[in-house]
């Protein structure tokens, strides 16, 4: 094509898509429920008054959990919707790119998950009230958690594109999450051990949780913010080759 | 002059189905062309093709010389384009709608208020400007379509079905805006009605089972049948006996 990826281009379909949460009621149950899961799961299972411990640890543990449910839910409309309503064809014909509709509608989603992460903040003004938790470690933690949403958003907007019925989207954006969340617990690494335990580490590496961790521990390497990057830009990718492959199914 | 639309040897299976099959024609600057045939003829299949939309199984189409697959944003730049339905996002406002895609055919500022302006102005909207699109009636919704199309003032335009689901006044509106941009562009309409390309075409095309049966002027067309109707020359043209042979 001519003219080269547009930022500007990209912006205007996040602008839109951005605006298109908040009039409809998706937005309001998205950020409800996300609240209400990771409070009861940090207060209640995650024993939050009970540790006497003034961190976010129990928060963060379950974060990547709740994201692995709910992320699917927010993606598997992305595509779908414009196939039902035939938009596609329109957006599809105007003067742009199809990577920079797809990097657009994944901005939007991830702007999305970055404001409902930020309306958690009362967690963290609840453990300043409670006693000196470190701060710096907290920030880290949300920048691994903001990156992890993204990673499985990545994901969900590809599933959406490959698939015209809502539920098979969410299906498959769940399964695929769960995998790149659980592929470095004993109970996966474990399984494939037993075959290769090369297979074993390998799998390690590319956890989501694992990487995860280690923000929430107060560190950010660069190898990790590598990975996240590679990890979305693989999955937009993708998204891009499924978009131009099935639009007109 | 070269023509604003060039399509040559378009083809699009389905599977083993041949939706359209090697279409070839162009169309000129200031040629309304009329573009008819049965249901599921591939009219909107072509047109389809044309905007860059369904990848085409064999062939090419070039809109003002740059071509629909490899050039695809300068080709869409000079297209306006009503896809089948006239999609649009319903939850957004008709002026909302408009300055989106005014923003991502590259306007802002003042220039961007005002081609929204002229096309709200032209499909007359002024009234449902700060509607929901989903709360509007069919006909308004149609009139959205057209607007987005019209919005760039395109040098080629791609209509399928404009007038569906007008009424009658609205219907001499479209065919009369139609008539007067006429002179500066190639424009390709897919319609039902017949009388529609009496009043507005100087072309028609009729296609049938994804092929090109028929290209004249609607004058040329109506004398192929002896009572001199366009309407009689379809029929006859189109009917399943007629196909089969
Ligand atoms: N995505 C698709 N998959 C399979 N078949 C398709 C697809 N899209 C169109 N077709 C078939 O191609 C044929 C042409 O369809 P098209 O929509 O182009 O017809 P049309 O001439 O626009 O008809 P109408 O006057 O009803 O709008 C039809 O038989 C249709 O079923
Ligand atoms: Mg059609």
């Amino acid at each position: 094509m001519s003219d080269g990826f547009s930022v500007r281009r990209t912006f205007a379909i996040t602008r839109r898509e951005l605006a298109g949460y908040f009039a409809t009621p998706v937005a309001a149950v998205f950020i409800v429920i996300f609240l209400v899961l990771q409070g009861v799961l940090t207060f209640n299972l995650g024993g939050f008054f009970d540790r006497d411990q003034a961190d976010l640890v129990p928060f963060f543990g379950f974060l990547p959990w709740v994201f692995v449910l709910l992320v699917p839910a927010l993606t598997m409309r992305l595509w779908a919707e414009e196939r039902r309503l035939g938009t596609i064809e329109l957006l599809l014909t105007l003067p742009l790119r199809q990577s920079e509709a797809v990097v657009g509608k994944f901005l939007a989603a991830w702007a999305f998950c970055a404001i409902a992460l930020a309306l958690t903040f009362p967690f963290w003004i609840t453990v300043n009230l409670l006693g000196h938790p470190d701060n710096a470690t907290i920030a880290c933690g949300y920048v691994g958690g903001l990156l992890v949403a993204g990673a499985f958003l990545a994901i969900g907007a590809a599933a959406s594109a490959a698939s015209k019925n809502q539920v098979i989207a969410f299906v498959l954006a769940l399964v695929i999450c769960f995998i790149f969340a659980a592929a470095s617990y004993p109970l996966v690494t474990d399984f494939i051990s037993r075959g290769s335990p090369a297979l074993a580490t390998f799998a390690r590496r590319l956890s989501v949780i694992e990487r995860f961790q280690s923000f929430t521990r107060g560190v950010i390497e660069a190898r990790d913010l590598i990975y996240f990057v590679t990890f979305i830009g693989f999955w937009l990718f993708l998204n891009t080759v499924v978009v131009d492959h099935r639009k007109a199914d | 002059m070269a023509a604003l639309i060039e399509i040559e040897g378009l083809t699009k299976r389905f599977g083993a189905f041949t939706a359209v099959d090697h279409v070839s024609f162009t169309v000129a600057r200031g040629e309304v062309l009329g573009f008819l045939g049965p249901n599921g003829a591939g009219k909107s299949t072509t047109m389809r093709m044309l905007a860059g939309f369904v990848t085409p199984t064999a062939g090419g189409a070039r809109v003002c010389g740059h071509d629909v697959q490899t050039d695809a944003v300068a080709a869409r730049q000079n297209l306006g384009f009503l896809p089948e339905g006239a999609p649009t996002y319903p939850e957004m406002t008709v002026q909302g709608f408009l300055r989106f895609v005014a923003g991502i055919r590259g306007y802002a500022g003042r220039e961007r208020s005002e081609r929204v302006e002229r096309a709200i102005g032209l499909t007359t909207l002024a009234e449902a400007r700060l509607q929901p699109i989903e709360t509007l009636s069919k006909g308004f919704k149609r009139r959205v379509g057209l607007a987005q199309a019209l919005l760039h003032d395109p040098p080629v335009l791609v209509l399928d079905e404009p007038t569906d689901g007008l009424d009658p006044n609205q219907k001499h509106e479209v065919r009369g805006l139609i008539t007067r941009m006429a002179k500066e562009k190639a424009i390709v309409i897919s319609t039902h009605i017949l009388e529609e390309v009496d009043a507005v075409c100087s072309r028609a095309i009729i296609i049938a089972r994804g092929r090109v049966i028929a290209d004249a002027t609607p004058a040329e067309l109506a004398q192929r049948h002896p009572s001199g109707k366009l309407d009689d020359v379809f029929r006859a043209m189109t009917e399943p006996k007629a196909l089969a042979a």
